[in-house]
């Protein structure tokens, strides 16, 4: 019998914090089934092959790449093109390469501040030549570079066509598997720019705890600020939970950790910015027509842009602050 | 001048690379270690209330998210003025112990094992977990495998999210454990302590009772006299989760040892045009260069770190072998950057045996986890040990407790300074006029940087384990006269 | 200063648009910078409409609904009011200037009332400088 060729894998980081590569060997076990099927031939954080060895293989060389991470600066966008490129089935894998992930939440600042803030103003830092990284620096013995920092964030699809979101910070692992055998056992996938490793509904659907019709009330509480009974749902108790804009597949697994969901899978099928929807949501738990009463339970939602969009600015509609 | 690029480095947690420049003879004239990438988390971390900094900053490290969480947790904890309740703290320490367990262990079968298993100039081929696995057979590998699974069950079992762990919250913790949960952990952690002996057995038989390992660890261009750093209890013994930072100097003599509210008037951090990474220094003896010695203020956070500045370990097996190593190497401080690998493992004695006792502690099943907030919130620091050094946090908030300023140092970035100098020194102890720059010679080269474990090591299971090198030679016109791969 | 504004004015088919249509019928002049999307009720605006306003290129966004007490579908102006106050929050931490989002109650026969809402806003948004948000959202640096 003729055996089948193995698929060519690559897995590749942007701006990101290896959670996603440490997602993919979680597989445990299962790795000796993905060794089985796929040859791994570009993972920085853990094989030897080059950024020239990427160069110079052929269009469409790789079957499927796994990119993680967002695109951050002129490195991680120079990879993003060349690994389209060369791949047939590019994944944008993860919160960070689907959404903007964490690292988006710069998008609120710019090079300037943060460049400002970590090499002048820390408390720590000494710098009184105001020196800062450069991309080209002259030393006696020759031109060292580094990559040009960008003021903004992206998704990996601003930059490049993507095919399949794979979702999560990071995916929970048994998505990832069940996705790599559908592919492995030629599976007909879904339509181009599907969101894959993701169920349709959101986590209220596979959330356990107890939910009633009533979510109204009549101020927000900080998750300290109450003393959560591990049964009764998060909004319910006034404090403020992404479940309703947020897709399943992740197993609840903050909730079950008496967390209240923050948001990492991305929004549900047929939205496209998650944050815009849960404020809709939340503006009608608030339990008062009065204008003033509105204002103080408002008062009592602290940093809405930040908590709505914690894992989706630089894919939200507005992107980025205004600066 | 010729000069060698290495680009990407790989096997750590981020983005780096080398520029190594020679003169035309072939001696080495200067290495420079750059830092690529930058993200900004002391900068968006404003705006953003105090306790989700929590578990905005797990995303910093994929490896090690369970350090900063628990740094910014002791962080949080400090700016509301609160004291966790005991049970929080136990149930915190032993989510870590495990944390501990799982990061430790890749990292040395993964990294370190295949240079002293296999053998430093031993063909690339066999330098790697395969190599390992082939000397000391098979169930080897699969126990690494089981162990490190155990080990990230047990941390989400406690820290609800497996890898960016969601479980601290002002004060406490949001979930506790059952009885059940107690006995099963405590199960599996017996099995940490009878798996870290092994592992330091197998370190005795394989690297200590070879000579030419010693002599490597000892002789070998892998020495650098700088300061040590580390986090200690109330007796000095090593501690992880909390304590003091106690630093000693070259010659063993303490420095200082401060609180954490303390930390910016020992501790100064520099920048350079080509690195976006800062450079950590004692601030008391400012910054001399990279040099080593008792005047320079360069220091290392690091496992053998960690044993250098304190007085032993706080577990009756690790401190037997606490004293073994010290009595091998020669009496303390050690130097030798290789001791590293050592230095870890007794540490993952330490972390394994920690953690039995916490699942022995019958307190660690009490309800009470969260204390209350008595305090409108301010400012706050919280230190722990990372695996790959002393990590501090420290947060400013207005009086709704939202953040206004943060400063971090990371674990490797207190490193940055003596990774560079390291690989300075293994580069010019090992390129030299007449030598032929080898395989070999970049595999060794590439040890000096690898003993720190800079955060990410993954090769725990059949993927070849080499670091991707390959050393371009150009002439002075900046052509290229000849490459060596590594594949 | 911004001299030919894009104003967006999302208006609900009870009351405010009618109120906007008998200011036509009457002949009441009025600034013509407005483009009116008409919906059944103001409580059908939700945040990403206002969003998506914005991030195409309006400089100024109004909404009208009935009066309180008076929503033909009895609470739906009270849910906009609420998404408003909340949205005005979120512009604010995006760098949006809170004039740049009104929200008014015009009843299907304060035509005039209407003409001089759409005329004081204009000069507001006259006042503000073009608004950035869809070049910086089609320019990456």
């Amino acid at each position: 019998m003729e055996e089948k060729p193995k698929i060519k894998l690559a897995v590749y980081w942007g701006a990101a914090c290896g959670g996603c590569c440490v997602s993919v060997l979680d597989v445990h076990e299962s790795l000796f089934t993905v060794v089985e099927h796929a040859d791994i031939i570009f993972w920085p954080i853990a094989l030897d092959f080059k950024y020239k060895d990427v160069e110079a293989m052929p269009d469409g060389h790789i079957d499927v790449t796994l990119f993680n991470g967002a695109v951050r600066n002129s490195e991680n966008e120079h990879m993003a093109r060349l690994l389209r490129k060369k791949t047939k089935v590019l994944v944008a894998y993860g919160s960070c390469a689907h959404m903007g992930g964490i690292p988006g939440l710069a998008n609120f600042t710019n090079k300037e501040g943060i460049f400002n803030r970590a090499y002048i103003s820390s408390e720590s830092t000494l710098n009184a030549d105001k020196v800062f990284p450069q991309q080209h620096f002259v030393v006696p013995e020759g031109t060292l570079e580094l990559p040009e920092f960008y003021n903004d964030v992206r998704t990996l699809d601003q930059v490049v066509n993507v095919d399949y979101y794979l979702p999560g910070c990071p995916p929970q692992t048994e998505r990832l598997v069940e996705v790599f055998m559908a592919i492995v056992t030629g599976a007909t996938l879904p339509p181009v720019g599907s969101v894959v490793g993701a169920l349709d509904k959101s986590q209220c659907d596979e959330c356990k705890r107890k939910k009633t019709d009533n979510k109204l009330v009549k101020e927000f509480k900080r998750p300290w600020q109450i003393i959560d009974d591990g049964e009764t749902c998060f909004l319910e108790q006034g404090v403020i939970c992404m479940g309703p804009a947020t897709r399943g597949g992740c197993g609840v697994r903050c909730i079950e950790g008496n967390a209240p969901c923050r948001g990492c899978y991305g929004p549900p099928a047929d939205v496209s910015d998650p944050g815009a929807k849960m404020m809709s949501a939340i503006a009608t738990m608030i339990d008062s027509n009065d204008p003033g009463e509105i204002e103080k339970i408002i008062e009592t939602i602290e940093d809405p842009a930040g908590t709505f969009y914690r894992f989706s600015l630089p894919g939200s509609m507005l992107r980025r602050k205004q600066l | 001048m010729k000069q060698y690029t290495i680009d990407p480095i790989t096997r750590l947690e981020g983005h780096g690379k080398v520029e190594i420049f020679c003169t035309d003879d072939g001696d080495v004239e200067n290495v420079y270690f750059q830092v690529p990438e930058l993200r900004g988390f002391e900068k968006f971390l404003e705006g953003r209330p105090v306790e989700e900094a929590s578990q905005i900053v797990t995303k910093i490290c994929g490896v090690c998210p369970g350090c900063h969480h628990m740094a910014a947790g002791k962080a949080t904890d400090a700016v509301f003025g609160v004291r966790p309740t005991p049970t929080a703290v136990k149930l915190r320490e032993l989510f870590y112990m495990a944390h501990f367990v799982h990061s430790h262990i890749a990292h040395f079968y993964a990294l370190a094992a295949p240079d002293f298993v296999v053998g430093p100039t031993a063909p690339a081929a066999e330098r790697n977990v395969l190599g390992v696995i082939a000397k000391v057979g098979i169930e080897i590998g699969t126990e690494v495998l089981k162990q490190r699974r155990i080990a990230q069950e047990i941390q989400a079992l406690l820290g609800g999210h497996q890898t960016h762990v969601v479980m601290n919250t002002p004060g406490g913790v949001r979930k506790g454990l059952t009885e059940e949960q107690r006995k099963d952990i405590l199960e599996k952690a017996k099995g940490f302590v009878e798996f870290a002996k092994f592992s330091l057995k197998i370190f005795n038989d394989v690297v200590l009772a070879n000579k030419t390992y010693v002599d490597i660890i000892l002789n070998g261009p892998y020495n650098l006299k700088i300061y040590s750093m580390g986090l200690v209890d109330e007796n000095n013994k090593v501690n992880f989760y909390d304590g003091k930072v106690r630093v000693v100097d070259p010659e063993g003599k303490e420095h200082c040892k401060y609180a954490p509210e303390d930390y910016l008037n020992w501790v100064e951090e520099r920048v350079e045009s080509y690195s976006y990474l800062k450079y950590p220094y004692l601030k008391q003896i400012g910054w001399k260069g990279f040099v080593e010695g008792k005047d320079s203020g360069v220091y290392h956070a690091t496992p053998l770190s960690r044993l250098n500045a304190a007085d032993g370990m706080a577990t009756p097996l690790a401190q037997e072998h606490y004293e073994i190593m010290y009595k091998t190497l020669g009496g303390k401080p050690v130097h030798a950057t290789l001791a590293m690998h050592w230095a870890r493992l007794v540490e993952l004695l330490y972390a394994a045996e920690r953690a039995v006792e916490l699942a022995r502690d019958k307190e660690i099943t009490s309800p009470d986890i969260q204390a209350k907030l008595p305090n409108l919130p301010k400012e706050g620091v919280g230190i722990v040990e990372a695996q790959r050094g002393t990590l501090t946090h420290h947060y400013w908030t207005d009086e709704r407790g939202i953040i206004t300023k943060a400063n971090i140092i990371v674990g490797t970035t207190n490193n940055n300074a003596a990774i560079s100098m390291s690989l300075k020194k293994a580069a010019q102890g090992l390129i030299k006029k007449g030598v032929t720059v080898d395989e070999g010679i970049l595999n060794m080269v590439e040890m000096a940087f690898r003993a720190y474990d800079p955060c990410f090591s993954c090769a725990t299971h059949s993927l070849p384990g080499n670091m991707p090198l390959e050393v371009i030679f150009r002439d002075s016109k900046g052509n290229i006269t000849r490459q060596v791969k590594r594949k | 200063m911004n001299v030919n504004p894009k104003i967006i004015a999302f208006l609900c088919n009870w009351c405010s648009y009618t109120g906007a249509d008998l200011a036509g019928t009457s002949r009441m002049k009025y600034a013509p910078n407005i483009r009116v999307i008409r919906i059944m009720c103001s409580g059908r605006v939700e945040p990403a409409f206002v969003i998506k306003a914005f991030k195409e290129g309006a400089d100024g966004v109004l909404i009208c609904g009935c009066h309180p007490g008076d929503c033909h579908y009895h609470e739906g102006n009270y849910k906009c009011l609420r998404r408003f106050q909340l949205l005005q929050k979120y512009i604010k931490q995006m760098g949006i200037p809170s004039e740049r989002l009104r929200l008014e109650w015009i009843s299907a026969s304060e035509g005039s009332e209407f003409a001089h809402l759409v005329n004081e806003f204009t000069e507001t948004i006259k006042g503000l400088e073009p608004s950035p948000i869809k070049n910086t959202i089609e320019t990456f640096s």
